[in-house]
């Protein structure tokens, strides 16, 4: 398989002299199987370029997989120019909303009206579907296999985990480390830690044995102190992540829209020395704009 | 059991969705879902009381749309997997059906039901707590208690003129509840919250639960019989009113399992008023809210 990032920042783009070294687009991520399925993590605004990049191969098929509905992770999809192409076959894939019970199709009904874009839902040219993703339910794309998992951020979040042929991949999304929303006097913390610490061991679990995890590492744990229950990971809670389910590299993302290129290398230094002792063999990265890989 | 049409079933379990919930319960979540600082306890307190929205919320998170490993059965675990702010957007989607009109015109005390499910909840619990001697959940006894007489605020809602009938008979006749429902109606509300809870995927036992919650027969789960002991207590001690003041007698199988009658069980757990003082709070704030 091949990773591609194309968008590694968190929230809004950043864009300028300070970042040009990591990049200022948001979260997008091109994996491509053996047999070169196209799979999209993400449609952050790292999706323009990437469309570019398509539109001297069309037609294409796309699986476009959505972590969840907030901006940062869908700002690119009006702009992924191959949907207006015929020809081309794209899929959107992402969870279902509890509230409306609508499926991906919502993201795209939301963006795709006159007051906020020059082009409606109804005008898009190319085959586009969309898919709900349940919970651990895997579904094949040739190759690849895809399985979405539950993770913990303010709404509902699917990490995904893609396997090919022996390798294997996982992305969070946005998440954060469950956490006890009672006080230990509270009557109902212990019976909330026993649910915390079930699920997560679900999560570990699904991420079981990749060789690379990609992960949302928004904050230092101090900067996380005055951010919890804002939904985003730590250097140090990606860590653990990666150790406790014996992941062989990690790649951490979602950097924090204020960190210029120098203060995010330092943090990632601190981060590295402060774990220096449990890494073991794990190898930990910083994930670049624009940085391919092979797995 | 009673067997009930399809169509019934249909338009009951449709009708529900509109349903509102109890005004203190609507009244907190918005109040906290307008502050950016809300604590997730908070949140997760107010909808365990509502019996309206617990059952929304439930039904929502065991579609199988979300294909969870096991079904859910309390709000701390929707919050774990669904997250604060779908949280948040669920109940305030909940608080927008209105909220329940307090004393309806159909002769039905909608507070006295609140107090008589959430005494009965908070009792069910605690007696869990106090005579398991295995792994049953005390968590599943509170929603057992809290949802257990589901089907009466469905019937108010929804089968009003039969339900007002239903229960001018229980009070006339002296019977209980249930068996006037029965008379009236040809079902019982044990049978409509059963059926209600089995279309939404919940848990087998606890649909079983609510469903064999007056069969005075033995108890088949644990959770059962906390929940038949705690509804006689509720009723006995009138911690509330559904509109079935009756306490039944315990059969032996369960004065077994408690070592001593009702009353026994009464004085085993010591200062009542401390238990319910929970469900009495929330009591005294919701006919505060109304005035």
């Amino acid at each position: 398989m091949k990773i591609k990032f194309w968008g590694v920042r968190g929230s809004i783009p950043s864009p300028g002299p300070a970042t040009v070294k990591y990049g200022g687009n948001t979260t997008c991520i091109e994996i491509r199987s053996d047999d070169n399925q196209l799979i999209i993590l993400d449609g952050g605004t790292g999706i323009f370029p990437l469309a570019q990049s398509l539109l001297k191969k069309l037609p294409i098929t796309a699986h476009i997989f959505n972590t969840h509905s907030h901006w940062d992770h869908i700002q690119g999809l009006p702009f992924f120019i191959p949907i207006f192409i015929p020809g081309n076959t794209i899929k959107l894939y992402g969870a279902r909303d509890p509230v409306t019970g609508d499926g991906p199709e919502r993201i795209i009904n939301v963006q795709l009206q006159y007051s906020f874009f020059p082009v409606r839902e109804a005008e898009i040219q190319s085959r586009f579907d969309y898919v709900s993703l349940m919970p651990n339910a895997p579904l094949i794309l040739g190759d690849a296999t895809i399985t979405p998992t539950l993770l913990n951020h303010p709404v509902i979040n699917l990490g995904y985990r893609i396997d090919c042929n022996g390798k294997s991949i996982f992305f969070t999304g946005d998440h954060e480390a469950h956490f006890n929303i009672y006080d230990p006097e509270d009557e109902g913390y212990a019976e909330y830690q026993a649910l915390i610490d079930e699920q997560c061991l679900t999560i570990v679990n699904a991420v079981r044995g990749v060789d690379v995890l990609i992960a949302d590492s928004s904050y230092t744990p101090e900067e996380h102190r005055t951010k919890a229950g804002w939904g985003h990971g730590t250097f140090d809670s990606s860590i653990k992540l990666a150790l406790n389910a014996g992941a062989r590299i990690l790649y951490c993302t979602h950097h924090e829209p204020t960190r210029s290129d120098d203060e995010l290398e330092r943090v990632f230094a601190e981060a590295l020395e402060r774990n220096a002792s449990i890494l073991g063999k794990l190898e930990v990265r910083l994930a670049r704009e624009g940085q391919e890989i092979e797995v | 059991m009673t067997k009930i049409s399809t169509e019934l079933t249909l338009r009951l379990s449709a009708a529900v969705e509109s349903m509102p919930a109890f005004p203190k319960s609507v009244q907190r979540i918005l109040e906290l879902s307008r502050d950016i600082n809300c604590r997730p306890k908070e949140l997760v307190m107010v909808i365990e009381q509502d019996p309206v929205m617990t059952m929304k919320l439930l039904r929502v998170i065991n579609s199988a749309c979300y294909g969870l490993p096991k079904q859910v059965t309390s709000v701390s675990q929707s919050m774990v997997y669904l997250g604060l702010n779908t949280l948040k957007n669920m109940a305030l989607s909940f608080a927008a059906m209105g909220a329940l009109p307090p004393q309806g015109n159909l002769g039905f005390d909608i507070q006295g039901y609140l107090d008589h499910s959430l005494s009965t909840a908070i009792l069910a619990r605690t007696l869990c707590q106090k005579y398991s001697h295995d792994d049953t959940d005390p968590a599943d006894c509170y929603i057992a208690g809290l949802l257990h007489d589901f089907g009466k605020v469905v019937f108010a809602q929804f089968m009003q003129a039969e339900f007002t009938a239903a229960l001018a008979l229980a009070a006339r006749e002296n019977i209980s509840l249930h068996a006037a429902e029965r008379q009236i109606i040809g079902t019982d509300h044990t049978v409509i919250g059963g059926m209600l809870v089995e279309k939404w995927r919940f848990p087998e036992a606890l649909t079983n639960t609510i469903r064999n919650h007056h069969d005075d027969t033995a108890p088949d789960n644990t959770v059962q019989s906390y929940l038949f002991v705690a509804n006689q207590i509720s009723k006995k001690l009138a911690l509330g009113n559904a509109g079935n003041l009756i306490a039944e007698d315990l059969p032996p199988a369960l004065c077994e399992r408690f070592n001593g009658s009702l009353q026994d069980i009464i004085a085993s757990l010591g200062d009542i008023s401390r238990l319910t003082s929970e469900a009495q709070i929330i009591a005294q704030a919701a006919r505060v809210s109304r005035t």
